[in-house]
């Protein structure tokens, strides 16, 4: 048994608290965060800024920030929106959102900043 | 000027062969692979297909002239060679939409794949694609929610979802079972899964499993953060009983139901899908029995065909195969019939099996779900062939880890997302599988360990029912 590795997560250890896709990989780096928007950018998909209080991260509705930046295709412009909402919220969850709107659906969600977790 | 009765039989084909007909939009359309006995002309037993499918009998009878039987008759229009075996060969049939009940796959089976299946005329007959026009996919309920609507409800996007069977399928009581799906949800799966046959026994009562289940689900939630679920299966002896299953899991919160819609039945499966559509669950569907139907190349019943049955009785995920695993799939077949679960319009592709355009409509897509035998070393396959819209579920590659269920669901979250991330950045999965799954394990040591457990482990059979080309 001494092989075998225990699990750790729990309820007391906020640290266990996942984030949805590409939460259990490592903190992306900026060169890897730049590849993910030019993904969403050559899906066609439409890029959106949200971000909410740790303690409201749960709600399906997260603050917007400005409106989703239709059409924007520019990755530096949409990096610098995603640095300028975590320069006004710097303690709140923030993630960035691909919306497909064939698919009424979100073709990409990913939480890039991460408050201190509840 | 009316016709008179003339008692007797007459050749099928004076009747019911129209190679001149032209399909109308609104027609069902029908092919079928014929296997004649020897000596019987394809055209007459195209006929006989079409006549014995619709409003035909072996003789006249003078109830025929009560009614416009040229507008009610299947026709078959077409008959064509099956590429590589001459034993047989496609026949294509229209149905008149006036035949079939609205909304009723029931209905539609029931005379399709009915009395004509036993003709004595027959070696074997195979019912290889339906095209349903519109006008009647418009009379079916459909999915409960549909893939969009699943992933709000759910709150996954950008990647595939994963689940896993709870193994040993039978024997374990409620609470240890209840133990083995918590493992597996708070180690990162968005489900875990009743297996097919776990319905209700005495060492494990559907309800204690039902009330142990959602404690730890709502563990998981707490632990995580992210929203979780687990198939119930509802599966019971009468329909009455299934209903009394799915409403208590709706008492108790549960977001996801399951059901075995061919053994359980299509007449208590729409019924179901209905119920769940109007209570908000979500209805993962099991496809146990399929096999018999749909194995031999000669006889029976496509997937496809069961696939499109689904899409209109409803449910929001189906098993479709795994292509890798251990259960039979054609790698071109499945990806035709993971289509038919989820566009809204699929066209007509030989290659992939197709036989029809096929058009849903408004209709919600079902989530493929690939199951059974498969491990983290065939993630990087899968996220390709199935894409995002999918769910992948590991059973014994999840429960079958050296350090247990969490460990295991763990490696199988970071392979996947590992994998959706490599593909975002353009690399090629398949040819770059190794790298992409050893540099992710280098931050996951669960990853590492299960890499290291299942590394020889292939599944290569050669595939039994395989699309009709180049066989010879």
């Amino acid at each position: 048994m001494s092989d075998v590795q225990d699990y750790a997560s729990s309820l007391s250890d906020t640290s266990s608290r996942k984030f949805e896709t590409f939460s259990y990989l490592p903190e992306m780096t900026a060169e890897q965060i730049r590849k993910q928007v030019e993904y969403l950018v050559k899906k066609g998909f439409n890029p959106a800024v949200e971000h909410t209080e740790p303690e409201n991260a749960s709600s399906n509705f997260w603050y917007m920030w400005k409106l989703p930046l239709f059409g924007e295709t520019d990755v530096d412009v949409i990096l610098a929106e995603v640095e300028a909402c975590h320069k006004a919220h710097p303690k709140n969850h923030l993630r960035l959102i691909g919306y497909d709107n064939y698919a009424q659906s979100q073709g990409a969600n990913m939480v890039l900043y991460r408050g201190k977790t509840v | 000027m009316a016709k008179t009765y003339d008692s007797g039989v007459k050749d099928y084909r004076e009747t019911y062969w129209m190679p001149d007909y032209t399909p109308k939009d609104t027609d069902i359309l029908a092919c079928f692979k014929i296997t004649p006995q020897a000596g019987v002309p394809r055209e007459e037993i195209a006929a006989a297909v079409a006549a014995e499918s619709s409003t035909g009998t072996w003789t006249t009878v003078w109830t025929d002239l009560l009614t416009d039987l040229d507008y009610y008759k299947g026709r078959a229009y077409h008959i064509e060679d099956v590429p590589g075996d001459d034993t047989c060969f496609y026949a294509f049939i229209a149905y008149p939409i006036d035949l079939f009940e609205e909304g009723s796959v029931v209905n539609i089976m029931t005379s399709l794949v009915g009395n004509v299946f036993g003709f004595k005329a027959l070696r074997a007959l195979r019912l290889e694609d339906i095209r349903f026009p519109i006008a009647y996919v418009m009379t079916c309920n459909g999915p409960p929610q549909g893939i969009q609507l699943e992933r709000d409800i759910l709150n996954k996007y950008g990647r595939p979802m994963l689940g896993c069977t709870i193994k040993p399928k039978l024997g374990l009581s409620a609470k240890n079972y209840g133990r083995a799906c918590y493992e597996g949800l708070r180690g990162g799966l968005d489900f875990t899964k009743d297996d097919e046959n776990v319905n209700s026994r005495p060492f494990m009562r559907w309800r204690a499993r039902f009330d142990f289940v959602m404690e730890a689900i709502h563990k998981a939630e707490a632990e995580t953060g992210e929203r979780k679920g687990h198939y119930l299966n509802v599966t019971a002896p009468t329909a009455d009983e299934m209903m009394k299953r799915a409403e208590y899991a709706k008492e108790i919160g549960a977001p996801i139901i399951m059901h075995d819609y061919i053994t359980g039945g299509w007449a208590a499966n729409t019924q179901l899908a209905q119920w769940c559509q109007d209570n908000g669950l979500l209805l993962h569907i099991h496809r146990a029995m399929h096999a018999v139907l749909d194995r031999d190349p000669h006889h029976g019943i496509h997937f496809r065909v069961l696939t499109k049955i689904l899409r209109l009785s409803g449910g929001d995920h189906l098993h479709s195969g795994t292509v890798v695993g251990k259960l039979e799939g054609d790698r071109e077949a499945t990806l035709g019939w993971i289509d038919l679960m989820r566009d809204s319009y699929i066209k007509e592709d030989r290659s992939r099996g197709i036989f029809f355009d096929q058009d849903w409509g408004a209709m919600p897509g079902v989530f493929p779900v690939a199951s059974g035998g498969i491990h983290v070393w065939h993630m990087p396959a899968l996220v390709n062939i199935f894409g995002d819209d999918s769910v992948l579920q590991f059973g014994g590659g999840t429960l079958g880890h050296p350090w247990g269920n969490a460990a295991g669901a763990a490696a199988n979250r970071v392979a996947v997302e590992a994998c959706v991330q490599a593909r975002n950045e353009g690399r090629e999965l398949e040819k770059e599988a190794k790298d992409i799954l050893t540099t992710a394990a280098k931050h996951s040591p669960e990853l590492g360990a299960a890499m290291e457990t299942w590394k020889e482990i292939k599944f290569e059979f050669d595939t039994v029912d395989k699309l009709d080309v180049a066989h010879k």
